[in-house]
């Protein structure tokens, strides 16, 4: 089953740390994603630009409006996503608790529809 | 065959429903991969078993029988609703292919599978609402309408979340199994705790005039037999031993007219000697296991209560100590509560005082009626009328159980002055 693993984060809690600390963040997660490619379990991943660089689009009676920033304003931003395949939730969950974002920030775990929206 | 056989049959078919139905359901849950698939099959395996063990005589192996016969009628089932779906062909083949027919098969897997629907209905990613009722209608069988009863809450209710829980399983593919060992202890705190809010519910009902609602007590009692038996785990002795201990002294808890008595007032000879005999038995087996947790530690004080005579000749030290263990366990401001109580009652009400002072000033209690009542308790022991009655009507302010506000109201109009 496919799993999206959208990784929220506090940018000021990560920011907060010190340069070398955040670089041997990064690196773990490089080589997590590496290892989960490895594994067979990792379709996509990504790390995400900051959200003042996020734009939001409707279409709304066929006019499309954009705004500028994130689609909710919370205080924990989306940070970054793992697009993985494994069995089941437990193994999800796994992934995600050792994904190093997960000691600071969140992990929301959201399973795949294999079929159309609308199923 | 005559008409009595007939009956006989038909009540003993009922009898092995109630002592047997959790468990088919809890194989044709793993067997077809769908609790609603399972229910559906668990019915339609009893009606057979209502129609041909009265005619044929009750089969060797009833449980494997109706395992058996339910996971036939699925697979049927699915193989005659092909035509409108086409993808219920290939499930059926896969059911088929993939398990065997359970009366090949031995009892070994039954408790594991047991096991396995408990670890489902208290799964971390289902939310605590969903947890207990799932509990109590696939592990317990109440119906929804007996959950709704006990939590004071409508049918639909209930209904709705144990849907919701449901889908998730389903569609976030949470997985029928036994956590590994190395997930164990922290799925089976979820379990515990489940069980613990059960039991709860039931002893103190968070709301409402009457104070106990025993069925809620009695089925977590059960679950938590039914866990230990299947997995023995100190923390799961400490906790049943617990409820137990809590449980004995439910006839002495309350008056005729349901009003609330304190442990200190109650009728030590109401208390249920078997059931602190058993409580007793299991604090001691799981403190000697020394891999016990916080459960054992305050079954181990409830324990230290049920042997004592009155409050004069209780070993309050021994409580203090056993109440510092548990902070250290599992530091909670409440528990630093119940130890300010246990010291009071070993130094006076004078280091009592002080210690639920400084509790209070740290801002987490504040809004806790026990705090202030034992705040109001202290001060009227130390003669501190007018500071007690303003505890006391602050406790009041907070309190939402009528037994316990009676309680409060009863104790102000004691008040001297």
């Amino acid at each position: 089953m496919k799993y999206l693993c959208l990784v929220y984060l506090e940018e000021t809690v990560f920011n907060a740390f010190h340069s070398h600390e955040r670089h041997a963040i990064s690196d773990e997660a490089t080589a997590y994603c590496d290892k989960l490619q490895k594994a067979g379990q990792l379709l996509a991943a990504s790390p995400l630009h900051p959200v003042e660089t996020a734009t939001t689009v409707r279409v709304r009676d066929g006019k499309t409006s954009t705004t500028d920033g994130p689609f909710a304003e919370t205080k924990e931003q989306l940070g970054g996503f793992l697009m993985i395949d494994v069995p089941d939730l437990n193994d999800a969950i796994r992934v995600a608790a050792h994904f190093p974002a997960a000691r600071f920030g969140s992990v929301e775990v959201r399973p795949m529809k294999e079929l159309g929206c609308a199923d | 065959m005559s008409a009595d056989t007939t009956t006989e049959a038909r009540l003993k078919v009922d009898e092995i429903y109630r002592a047997e139905s959790r468990q088919v359901l809890a194989t044709l849950i793993r067997l077809l991969g769908d609790f609603d698939a399972a229910e559906e099959a668990l019915q339609e395996a009893f009606a057979v078993a209502m129609e041909q063990w009265p005619r044929d005589g009750i089969p060797a192996n009833p449980r494997a029988w109706l395992v058996s016969t339910g996971r036939f009628k699925a697979i049927d089932g699915m193989r005659r609703r092909t035509r409108y779906d086409a993808s219920l062909n290939e499930l059926a083949k896969h059911i088929e292919t993939t398990t065997s027919d359970p009366l090949e098969q031995t009892d070994e897997h039954i408790d594991d599978d047991c096991l396995r629907l408990i670890f489902t209905c208290c799964h971390p990613a289902l939310s605590e609402d969903a947890q207990i009722p799932m509990t109590l209608r696939e592990v317990c069988n109440l119906t929804t309408e007996e959950i709704a009863r006990a939590f004071l809450t409508k049918p639909a209710t209930i209904a709705q979340r144990i849907v919701r829980a449901k889908a998730k399983i389903r569609d976030a593919r949470i997985p029928y199994e036994v956590p590994p060992p190395s997930e164990l202890p922290e799925r089976l705190d979820t379990v515990l705790r489940v069980v613990h809010l059960v039991f709860n519910e039931g002893y103190a009902a968070s709301s409402g005039t009457s104070l106990t609602r025993a069925d809620l007590s009695s089925e977590a009692i059960r679950l938590g037999r039914l866990l230990l038996q299947l997995l023995p785990d100190p923390e799961i002795m400490g906790l049943l031993a617990l409820m137990l201990l809590h449980e004995s002294r439910r006839p002495a808890r309350t008056s005729t007219n349901g009003d609330l008595v304190l442990l200190e007032q109650q009728d030590r000879s109401l208390w249920n000697r078997d059931q602190i005999t058993e409580g007793v038995t299991l604090v001691e087996r799981a403190l000697s296991s020394r891999r016990f947790g916080p459960y054992t530690i305050q079954a181990a004080i409830a324990a230290v209560h049920a042997e004592a005579p009155n409050t004069r000749e209780t070993d309050w030290p021994q409580i203090v100590g056993l109440y510092d263990g548990l902070i250290r366990a599992e530091p909670s401001p409440i528990i630093e509560l119940n130890r300010a109580v246990a010291v009071a009652m070993r130094d006076g009400p004078a280091t009592g005082l002080e210690l639920v002072d400084a509790l209070l000033e740290h801002g987490e209690l504040a809004q806790y009626h026990l705090a202030h009542a034992t705040r109001a308790d202290f001060c009227r022991r130390l003669g501190m009328n007018a500071e007690a009655r303003a505890s006391y009507q602050r406790a009041l302010g907070l309190a939402k159980q009528e037994p316990e506000r009676r309680f409060l109201e009863r104790r102000l109009a004691e008040l001297p002055g």
